[in-house]
C-alpha cells in the first residue's frame, strides 16, 4: 500500500471493459485517488494471524436433491436479448477480426 | 364506498378487509388515487401498472367472497424496489443498461408475497444498482422526501421509503447492502428492517455485493415489518446462502409484546458511535431521548465498545466494490439490456458498459477492479476480509455484555439535493449502518423523534446478534409504543 498504490484509471477501466471519454477519465481519476487515500487507513491495523471473513454466514457444501426440473423456456429467456436470430440464438458482433461473415 | 388509506398500516388494512369495511379493489384504488395525487412531487415510482393491480384486486375479492382468502393479507398492495424481480414487469435497477429488461420470473420474495395474496405494486426508484445513499444516482428521476420535497429520501431504497412515508403503499420491500433500508427509513420516518444475512432469499434480487445484500421490509410500524418478514423469510432451495431456520412467528411475538416493558434487558451503547464527530445536535438529542425512554421502560444501559467501527467504511468499500465488479461483469450488452452497437465484440462491451452505467456505478466497478487487480489483492481485498473478522468479533464481544445495541442510524437528518456532491462524503453518511452488514447480524431503524429546527424525522437503530429477530422486533415494538413522539406522518 502507500506510495505504490497509485491508480491509473484508464488502465483499470480497460480491465473492467468500460469506455470512458477524456472528461470522465479525468474526473474519475480525481475521485478514485481520494477514495483510495481513504481506504488506505486499513494499513494502520495489524492483521497478522487474523483469519479472513469471506461471508457473513459460513455455509459450505450446500447440496440440493438431484432432481430434474422444468427450466425456463428459451424464447422467454431470449426475449430480453438486444439481438437474436429468430428468437432462438443470441446474435453478437463478429468475435474474431478478419474477413466479414458470410 | 371509499376508504381513507392515508396512515393505514398492513394490520389495519387486513382488519378492514376482514370486517368487510372495504374490498381489495377499493383499497387498491385508494392507494392508486394517492399515487396519482402525490407521486408527481414524490417521484417514488418508476413504473406502476394500474390494470394489473386492479385485476389482482378483483381476483382477491372473489377469493374472499368465496370464503377462501389466501391469508388475512389477501388484497393488500406492497411496493417493490426496482432491483427485485416481478414476473412480467420491468426490472431496471434504475440503470440505463437494464432499462428494457422485463423479468420472465418472480423472485422468491415476490412469489411468497403473491402466495399470501399481497399485490406487488409498481417499481420503486433507487440509486442505480443500489449504489448510493440519496436516490440521486437513479438514471431516471430524483425521488423527494415526503417530509420536505427539497430533501433526499435517502438511499439506496429511497423510492421504497418515500412511497410508504407518503402513504402511496402501506408497505414496501427494500434491500440493504450497507444501510440501504435503514438509512432511508430514518430519513423518511418509517421502520426499516435488515434481517440477519441469509434469513431472506436473494433469488431474484439483482446482486450488488452478494455477501452483504439482504432484502427487508419498510413499513409504518414494527408489526407490519414482522408480518412481511414472516411472509418473505425462511429457507429457499434456490439460494444456497439461505438459512435453514423457520421464519414465521415474528408477528405473533410482536403482537404479544404490546403490554410488555424492557425490564431485565441490557442495552449496549457503543461509545465510538456516541462520541464520534459528525453526529449533529438534533440527532444526538433524539437518540439521548430514546435512551431515556428505554431506561424508563426498565432496561439497563451499558457502555460497550466497537473498537474497529471506524474502519467499517473503508472495509466495506473494498469488499462491496470487489463483489460488485464481479457481479456487474454480466451486464455487457450481449444477453439482456441495452447494447451500444459496434462492429466488433470487445468494442460492444466497452461501449455498452460506458454508456449504460452511471458515474457512481463506474466508480465502484473501477474501485473493485483495482482492489482485485494483480499486485493489490493482498494489500486491499485480503486485508479488508481480515478487518471484517475484527469487526465481527467486536459485535460478538459486545453481544456478551448486552442483549441488543442501540445506536443512531445516521449522523444527520435528510440532506438537501446536491448537498453531498463529493462521493466520499456520501459514503461517510453510512457510518452507523455499514458495520452490521459486514458482521451479518440483524438491525432495525425505528422513528425516534423530530428535529425541532427542520421538522425532519430522526431514527434510532437497534442491533441484535444473528438470528435474534424476535428479540430485536420485540424491543423495537416496545420502544415504538412508548416513545415521546407517537406518530410519524408527513403533512403531504
Amino acid at each position: 500500500m502507500g506510495a505504490n498504490s497509485s491508480i491509473d484509471v484508464g488502465y483499470i477501466a480497460g480491465l473492467a471493459r468500460i469506455e470512458l471519454d477524456p472528461a470522465d477519465k479525468e474526473r474519475l481519476q480525481h475521485d478514485m485517488e481520494a477514495i483510495i487515500g481513504y481506504i488506505e487507513q486499513l494499513s494502520e491495523l495489524n492483521v497478522d494471524g487474523i483469519e479472513p471473513t469471506a461471508h457473513a454466514v459460513p455455509m459450505t457444501n450446500v447440496w440440493r436433491e438431484d432432481r430434474a426440473g422444468v427450466p425456463f423456456g428459451r424464447k422467454a429467456m431470449l426475449a430480453n436479448a438486444p439481438a437474436t436470430i429468430d428468437g432462438e440464438l443470441l446474435k453478437v458482433p463478429q468475435v474474431l477480426p478478419g474477413e466479414g461473415m458470410a | 364506498m371509499s376508504i381513507d388509506t392515508k396512515k393505514m398500516t398492513v394490520a389495519q388494512a387486513a382488519d378492514a378487509l376482514a370486517a368487510g369495511t372495504c374490498t381489495a379493489a377499493e383499497l387498491c384504488q385508494s392507494y392508486l388515487n394517492r399515487v396519482k395525487s402525490v407521486d408527481g412531487q414524490v417521484k417514488a415510482f418508476l413504473k406502476i401498472d394500474e390494470a394489473d393491480i386492479m385485476a389482482r384486486a378483483g381476483e382477491s375479492d372473489k377469493r374472499r367472497a368465496a370464503g377462501r382468502p389466501l391469508s388475512p393479507y389477501d388484497g393488500i398492495p406492497i411496493g417493490i424496489k426496482d432491483c427485485i424481480v416481478t414476473q412480467g414487469q420491468t426490472c431496471s435497477c434504475a440503470s440505463k443498461i437494464l432499462e428494457p429488461v422485463v423479468s420472465p420470473y418472480d423472485s422468491t420474495v415476490v412469489a411468497r408475497l403473491k402466495a399470501k395474496g399481497f399485490i406487488p405494486t409498481g417499481r420503486l426508484n433507487m440509486d442505480e444498482f443500489a449504489m448510493g445513499s440519496s436516490c440521486e444516482n437513479s438514471a431516471f428521476q430524483k425521488t423527494a422526501n415526503p417530509w420536505d420535497l427539497n430533501c433526499v429520501p435517502g438511499g439506496s431504497s429511497g423510492g421504497s421509503a418515500a412511497s410508504v412515508a407518503a402513504s402511496e403503499v402501506p408497505v414496501s420491500l427494500g434491500s440493504d447492502t450497507g444501510g440501504s433500508i435503514r438509512q432511508p427509513a430514518a430519513f423518511c420516518g418509517i421502520v426499516g428492517l435488515k434481517p440477519t444475512y441469509g434469513r431472506v432469499s436473494r433469488y431474484g434480487l439483482v446482486a450488488f455485493a452478494s455477501s452483504l445484500d439482504q432484502i427487508g421490509p419498510m413499513a409504518h410500524d414494527v408489526l407490519d415489518a414482522a408480518i412481511i418478514l414472516d411472509t418473505i423469510g425462511g429457507h429457499d432451495p434456490k439460494d444456497s446462502t439461505s438459512l435453514p431456520s423457520p421464519c414465521q412467528s415474528f408477528a405473533d411475538a410482536v403482537r404479544a409484546a404490546g403490554n410488555e416493558t424492557l425490564k431485565g434487558l441490557k442495552i449496549g451503547l457503543p461509545k465510538e458511535y456516541f462520541n464520534g464527530e459528525g453526529l449533529t445536535p438534533s440527532v444526538k438529542q433524539a437518540i439521548d431521548q430514546a435512551v431515556e425512554t428505554v431506561k424508563k421502560l426498565g432496561a439497563e444501559t451499558v457502555e460497550v465498545s466497537l473498537p474497529h467501527a471506524k474502519y467499517a467504511i473503508a472495509t466495506y468499500y473494498i469488499i462491496a466494490t470487489a463483489e460488485a465488479s464481479a457481479n456487474l461483469a454480466r451486464f455487457d450488452g450481449i444477453r439482456y439490456g441495452a447494447r451500444a452497437e459496434s462492429p466488433d465484440l470487445i468494442q460492444t462491451y466497452f461501449k455498452s458498459r460506458g454508456k449504460g452505467f452511471g458515474d457512481e456505478v463506474k466508480r465502484r466497478i473501477l474501485l473493485g477492479t483495482y482492489v482485485l487487480s494483480s499486485g493489490y489483492y493482498d494489500a486491499y481485498y485480503l486485508r479488508a476480509q481480515k478487518v471484517r473478522t475484527l469487526i465481527r468479533q467486536d459485535f460478538e464481544n459486545a453481544g456478551t455484555q448486552c442483549d441488543v445495541i442501540l445506536t443512531p442510524v445516521t449522523p444527520t437528518t435528510a440532506f438537501k439535493f446536491g448537498e453531498k456532491s463529493d462521493p466520499l462524503q456520501m459514503y461517510l453518511a453510512d457510518i452507523f449502518t455499514i458495520a452490521l452488514n459486514l458482521a451479518g447480524n440483524c438491525g432495525i431503524s425505528v422513528p425516534a423523534g423530530i428535529c425541532p429546527e427542520s421538522g425532519l424525522p430522526v431514527g434510532v437503530q437497534f442491533i441484535a446478534p444473528a438470528m435474534q429477530e424476535e428479540k430485536l422486533l420485540k424491543v423495537a415494538r416496545i420502544f415504538e409504543l412508548n416513545r415521546q413522539v407517537r406518530e410519524f406522518f408527513p403533512d403531504l
